[in-house]
């Protein structure tokens, strides 16, 4: 009996067991010539620099990538930022101190940029300043409000969710070309305003039509992944809280006031510092849609930046004072969030006590 | 074993692909960046076909880029001596310190000197006698009309009853064409400074002074035809799309092709694209410059194709471009484009140009005349090495000034420090 038990199916298994494995022997094949393969270069390098460090030198690719493309980048901002003449290579370059933050600070009056030296600069900070107080501060009340209305529990939740982050996966000229077949002079609005018998509007060529509609723009090409991000921290909220509050004879506006708020805080100073830095970055949906124009109704920061470096302004290109005013940008952008982080911290503080 | 198979693996494919790269003779490789449009491409590509026929060791690479990247990105890419190996651009002095001198490897240099003088010298604002350069189209600027616009509209076009039809003159017309066939813009001039120039000293411009410096502040002539040209915008005559409309050129091009403009200040350049684009869509043609208080004249102007000093080729580089500069291949460019050409044996010779549509034929002749009659103030500024600052301080200040940003004497003083500060920093440099 133990013998035909034997011979029966451990017979049959072993058969199937000598059929399959040159099978999985073949398929291994290619992943162990890759472990050998890997094998010849990794042994010889884990011997030379130990077992310790093998965990940096599997690091050394990433921060090769880290260090050519933004440690460089910003040390050569810096060169280009203290030295001047025309010259690309850094060594052609001569130091000049602060003469380009000088040459760029240089105002009568830092409120008229007709006073100023490099008047299209402060033509740029101007615009910015306006673009970012109305950008910001739309979005994130638009953002808030979407982000609200998605949360309930509305028919077609999840369609409408992805018609809001939709413009989110468009490249930004894209967004602004289709934009502008709808605002140009003989674009969609007009042909409809024609249609109705109704005066046409230059959208773009108008200054403040022009501002309002890089705006607009904006604001469409980004409201999604704001909203979005305000969604998910609405979401993180415990729906406890709501029914406790309930239960206390809350209001809604109470328990948005004392639940939702200050529990999305966290999440709307995101939404704030990213939104922001956004802002004071537009650059490409406005080259696009009015290429700074009006005149410099639409020119912002980074329009000076890339014609200064680029383009060529007061007679020439000035890569000096282009990577000059990133830095001013830089420098201002990083003291803004500090300071709005340490009054949300404070504000945290002040909420969890 | 298996590592033994791997290693083997390993050193035979390595052997292999040096063997390839030893024994392979891929043909020489020529880039060349130009802002061709219409035809030209195609003209081009054929030259460029015949060439590689000839010289299977070359292989030219045609880059078609829009006017700006040649702007903008070619200086750059020239500065870190990755660009490509011929070039065609409007910028003939301002890029030269990156040309390549082809006179050692040209087959015959006396043929260049002779028939590119104006060319060569242009290429070497510091006084040389490197041949670098060949024009692609030597132009002069001027105006379009679309006669079948004053036809429908029952307007006399002035022009056809007088040789000296004054800027005023043609504003009314252009206004009355307009209103009566209810197109969008009467006159149109593209946002250069270079376009302005003609105009401007037609006017009474001088744009240099005594010493050959372009003091724009203090040029009345220069001052009166802003006025006049800033009055074009703020009435209506022209539209504010082109001049307005934030950095860099523009032009009226397509609203000219669409029949939307009725008369269009550009250059003889645009033959070959209105012929190409309108054809006999409707009765369009080159009319002469319109006259100031001082001249009627056009403003000279032009592109080069040039070899650049960094190509790693500069023998297949010369040979291209001798083949190019050769007469019966320039000639072919030159008749297949409408592009006038500067190459002084063909100039004399005449050429057969390679269309029979009238208008084209028409424009082209009123162009040959307007060459002729080129203001020697036009001519000295078109050769002067100040020149370069002038065309973006005057283009972007003056749109300022259309729209409001700066009032007339703030856009004088922007004109003048822009061009002073743009001259310093040449200077220095």
């Amino acid at each position: 009996m133990t013998l035909t038990a034997e011979r029966g199916p451990g017979r049959q298994a072993s058969t199937a067991a000598a059929l399959t494995r040159p099978l999985g022997v073949l398929l291994s094949l290619p992943y162990r010539l890759l472990m050998n393969a890997l094998g010849l270069i990794f042994e010889p390098l884990q011997r030379l620099v130990g077992i310790k460090g093998m965990p940096y030198l599997f690091v050394i690719p990433n921060l090769a990538l880290f260090i050519i493309f933004a440690i460089i980048p910003i040390l050569l901002n810096l060169v280009y930022a203290f030295t001047g003449g025309t010259s690309l290579f850094p060594a052609n370059r001569p130091f000049i101190g602060l003469q380009n933050f000088s040459v760029l600070l240089s105002c009568d009056n830092f409120l008229d940029p007709n006073s100023c030296l490099v008047d299209l600069f402060w033509r740029g900070v101007m615009n910015t300043g306006v673009y970012v107080i109305v950008e910001v501060s739309s979005l994130i009340l638009l953002a808030l409000f979407t982000a609200l209305v998605l949360n309930r529990n509305i028919r077609a939740r999840g369609f409408f969710r992805g018609v809001y982050f939709y413009p989110t996966l468009l490249s930004s000229v894209v967004v602004a070309l289709l934009w502008k077949w709808v605002l140009q002079r003989n674009g969609l609005i007009n042909g409809a305003l024609e249609g109705v018998g109704m005066p046409t509007i230059n959208f773009l060529f108008e200054a403040d039509w022009a501002r309002l509609a890089t705006i607009i723009v904006g604001l469409w090409a980004s409201l999604g992944f704001y909203t979005l991000i305000i969604l998910a921290g609405l979401q993180a909220i415990p729906a406890l809280l709501y029914e406790a509050a309930v239960i206390d004879g809350a209001s809604r506006r109470q328990q948005f006031q004392y639940i939702t708020l200050p529990l999305l805080r966290p999440t709307l100073y995101i939404v704030f510092i990213l939104s922001f830095v956004g802002a004071v970055q537009v650059f490409e949906h406005a080259m696009v849609l009015t290429d700074g124009g009006p005149g410099t109704a639409t020119s912002y920061i980074m329009h000076f930046v890339y014609n200064a470096a680029f383009a060529g302004i007061a007679g020439g290109r000035n890569v000096g004072l282009a990577t000059a005013a990133t830095l001013l940008v830089a420098v201002v952008l990083v003291a803004f969030t500090l300071v709005q982080r340490w009054i949300s911290r404070n504000a945290s503080d002040d909420y969890s006590t | 074993m298996l590592r033994k198979l791997v290693s083997l693996v390993i050193l035979l494919s390595l052997f292999v692909a040096a063997s390839v790269q030893v024994t392979a003779q891929e043909p020489v490789q020529v880039r060349v960046m130009a802002d061709l449009v219409d035809d030209q491409i195609t003209v081009f590509e054929e030259i460029i076909a015949a060439f590689e026929a000839e010289n299977p060791d070359v292989d030219v690479l045609l880059d078609v880029v829009p006017y700006e990247t040649i702007q903008q990105a070619l200086p750059l890419q020239l500065e870190t001596g990755v660009g490509p190996d011929i070039i065609k651009s409007t910028d003939i002095p301002g890029l030269s310190p990156y040309y390549l001198d082809m006179r050692p490897y040209v087959a015959d240099p006396a043929y260049w000197d002779a028939n590119f003088g104006p060319t060569i010298t242009m290429a070497n604002p510091d006084g040389g006698d490197r041949l670098s350069a060949l024009y692609s189209d030597l132009t002069v600027t001027g105006p379009f009309i679309n006669r079948t616009l004053f036809e429908q509209a029952g307007v006399a076009v002035p022009s056809d009853s007088s040789d000296h039809v004054t800027w005023e003159e043609w504003e009314a017309a252009a206004v009355a064409v307009r209103d009566a066939t209810g197109v969008e813009f009467a006159m149109g001039l593209d946002r250069s400074g270079h376009r302005l120039m003609g105009p401007a000293i037609s006017v009474g411009a001088t744009y240099l002074d005594e010493e050959g410096y372009p003091n724009l502040a203090a040029d009345e002539g220069f001052r009166a035809f802003v006025e006049m040209f800033v009055g074009f915008h703020t009435n209506g005559v022209m539209p504010i799309d082109i001049w307005a409309g934030g950095d860099g050129a523009r032009n009226g091009r397509d609203e000219f092709i669409n029949g939307n403009l009725v008369f269009y200040y550009s250059g003889n350049w645009q033959i070959g694209s209105f012929a190409a684009n309108i054809g006999d869509g409707f009765d369009w043609e080159a009319v002469p410059n319109p006259c100031g208080a001082q001249t009627c004249t056009g403003m000279p102007g032009g592109a080069v194709f040039a070899a650049i000093g960094a190509t790693q080729h500069p023998e297949e580089v010369s040979r291209f471009m001798d083949y190019l500069a050769s007469e019966p291949v320039y000639r072919q460019w030159a008749e297949r484009t409408l592009l006038a050409p500067q190459h002084i044996a063909l100039a004399e010779a005449g050429l057969n140009w390679n269309t029979e549509l009238p208008q084209a034929l028409k424009s082209l002749d009123v162009f040959a005349r307007e060459a002729s009659n080129i203001s020697p103030i036009a001519m000295a500024l078109f050769t002067s090495p100040n020149i370069g600052p002038v065309y973006n301080a005057t283009r972007d200040r003056i749109s300022q000034i259309i729209v409001g940003e700066l009032s007339f004497e703030e856009g004088m003083e922007r004109i003048q420090s822009d061009i002073d500060t743009g001259l310093a920093a040449a200077a220095s440099s």
